[in-house]
């Protein structure tokens, strides 16, 4: 079954050909992130300016490098949230052209699904199994017990790991995204500071990093006005070492409350060295999978792999009548 | 009008929170301002919960907007983002909706807001206690008052 995944939910113009759930045949992505630096992150105007001009383009090229017509496409798949509201209609409605100009039936995808389904590709699925979602606006541990069944164990109560990154490298100083610049300083620093380890010991599976954002941005405050020298490697160190901490630590809590078979890392805090590392050197027991770089990022190979999988178990769930939303429930699909 | 207020704990945001929540109504429109970290989000936690809606409101920052369902719809926006730009007419339909318009870092956008609005700045004292800046003229005058009391 040949799947066109279509994703534009936020700053990444992207459409894919895959084939029954795995077998990537293309994987265009044209990303904006270099129009969105100056502004210090995704702007949504722009982001759906720059969707219109690369849609078409995206959608020819992925059907080439494919080597397939339209003809040949049993199943448009597109991402309908949660995003930003303009850039998803972008995508949402070129999907709908082709799909009402050939007759192939369209379904619309959680985004979330398919940063889990990224690993899919790769790896295969064992269940029960364990995803920890973690990006620039989402945080959440997913239990899955089979095929495309979602089930929210926990999620940020505040903001999301990947803003939190965000944020603290603007005090620094460090521009955006924050993530990577992070995670490179980390390396070279000290753990001087002991920063919280928010909702590490809590009784469930929530998260919260603002607590964490605001004591490391009152340390630098405080620090500034004594005068000290603020090294940014022992800040990035003690920072991602207390995030780290509690990513770990709670998926490590739900693994062993669920006993399940596999963790999967998706999201594109995925990509996070420090996480990566962590993760491996303390669940030894089970396997944990990380997908690979052009997958932890937005991309419509795993949109079209998680349309793949929804499709076999609720069939033809949309109509043209699909619409965007900025905020959309997982484990309801709506 | 403009009032000036201590909250010494999350306790005192609640509270601020629940009286406002009492006094929302269709196109109503609160502006935000204050350093990262100093309760802008909490506040609007508190003011979601009061209103009655059942979701859990986290951060908007990442998509700028997250809209929740309630008997009145609350849009909650972080336009920080748009600092350098100062606009962004995808959000026109949400401020000028028939829902709670709650808008982080609203100055950055004055220009597309209405002379009109309740706004709120918070500034840190310590770890726990804020100063809040309440300021609102015409049918926001009211809500203020009730706050001072």
């Amino acid at each position: 079954m040949y799947v066109l995944g279509v994703e534009t939910s936020c700053d990444e113009t992207s459409v894919s050909v895959v084939k029954d759930g795995n077998i990537v045949l293309s994987n265009v992505v044209l990303s904006q992130i270099d129009i969105h630096k100056s502004y210090g992150g995704v702007v949504p105007e722009i982001a759906s300016r720059e969707h219109v001009k690369g849609i078409t383009y995206v959608f020819d090229q992925a059907l080439k490098k494919a080597n397939l017509d339209y003809q040949d496409i049993d199943l448009i798949a597109v991402t309908k949230g949660p995003g930003l509201i303009g850039s998803l209609l972008i995508g949402i409605n070129a999907a709908k052209v082709i799909s009402l100009n050939f007759h192939i039936p369209i379904i619309g995808v959680h985004h979330i699904s398919g940063h889990i389904y990224a690993n899919y590709i790769e790896q295969g699925m064992e269940f029960p199994l364990l995803a920890l979602v973690v990006s620039g606006g989402h945080t959440e541990l997913i239990l899955m017990k089979e095929h495309f069944s979602f089930e929210k164990l926990g999620e940020t109560q505040d903001d999301a790991v990947g803003e939190a990154y965000d944020k603290v490298a603007r005090v620094l100083g460090l521009g955006y995204p924050g993530g990577p610049v992070i995670d490179r300083l980390a390396k070279e620093g000290k753990e001087v500071f002991d920063f919280p380890r928010p909702m590490i010991n809590s009784n469930d599976f929530n998260f919260s990093f603002s607590g964490l954002k605001s004591h490391v941005i009152n340390k630098h405050h405080n620090m500034l006005q004594r005068k000290e020298t603020i090294d940014p490697k022992d800040f990035s160190t003690s920072f991602q070492e207390a995030v780290t901490d509690v990513l770990v630590q709670k998926t490590i809590k739900a693994k062993e409350y669920y006993d399940v078979k596999q963790i999967i890392v998706a999201g594109g805090v995925a990509a996070n060295s420090g996480l990566r590392k962590k993760m491996k050197e303390r669940i030894t027991d089970i396997p944990v999978y990380f997908p690979k770089m052009v997958y932890c990022t937005d991309n419509a190979a795993m949109i079209a792999a998680a349309g793949y999988f929804q499709y076999k178990k609720y069939g033809k769930s949309d109509d043209l009548y699909i619409n965007g939303h900025s905020r959309l429930d997982l484990e309801r699909r709506m | 009008m403009k009032i000036d207020i201590r909250l010494n704990s999350e306790k005192d945001t609640e509270k601020l929170a629940n009286i406002i929540a009492n006094e929302v109504f269709p196109g109503m429109i609160i502006g935000l301002s204050g350093d990262l970290g100093s309760g802008k989000t909490t506040f609007t936690k508190y003011l979601a919960k009061s209103m009655g809606i059942k979701d859990n409101l986290n951060s908007p920052t990442f998509t700028i907007l997250k809209t929740y369902e309630g008997k009145l719809n609350l849009y909650h926006m972080d336009v920080y983002r748009l600092e350098d730009i100062g606009y962004d007419y995808e959000l026109d339909d949400f401020i000028y909706g028939e829902g709670v318009a709650v808008i982080e870092w609203y100055p950055y956008i004055k220009t597309m807001l209405p002379n009109q609005i309740l706004s709120l700045t918070f500034s840190f004292v310590d770890e726990f206690t804020r100063d809040v800046s309440i300021e609102g003229s015409d049918q926001y005058e009211e809500i203020i008052q009730k706050i001072s009391h």
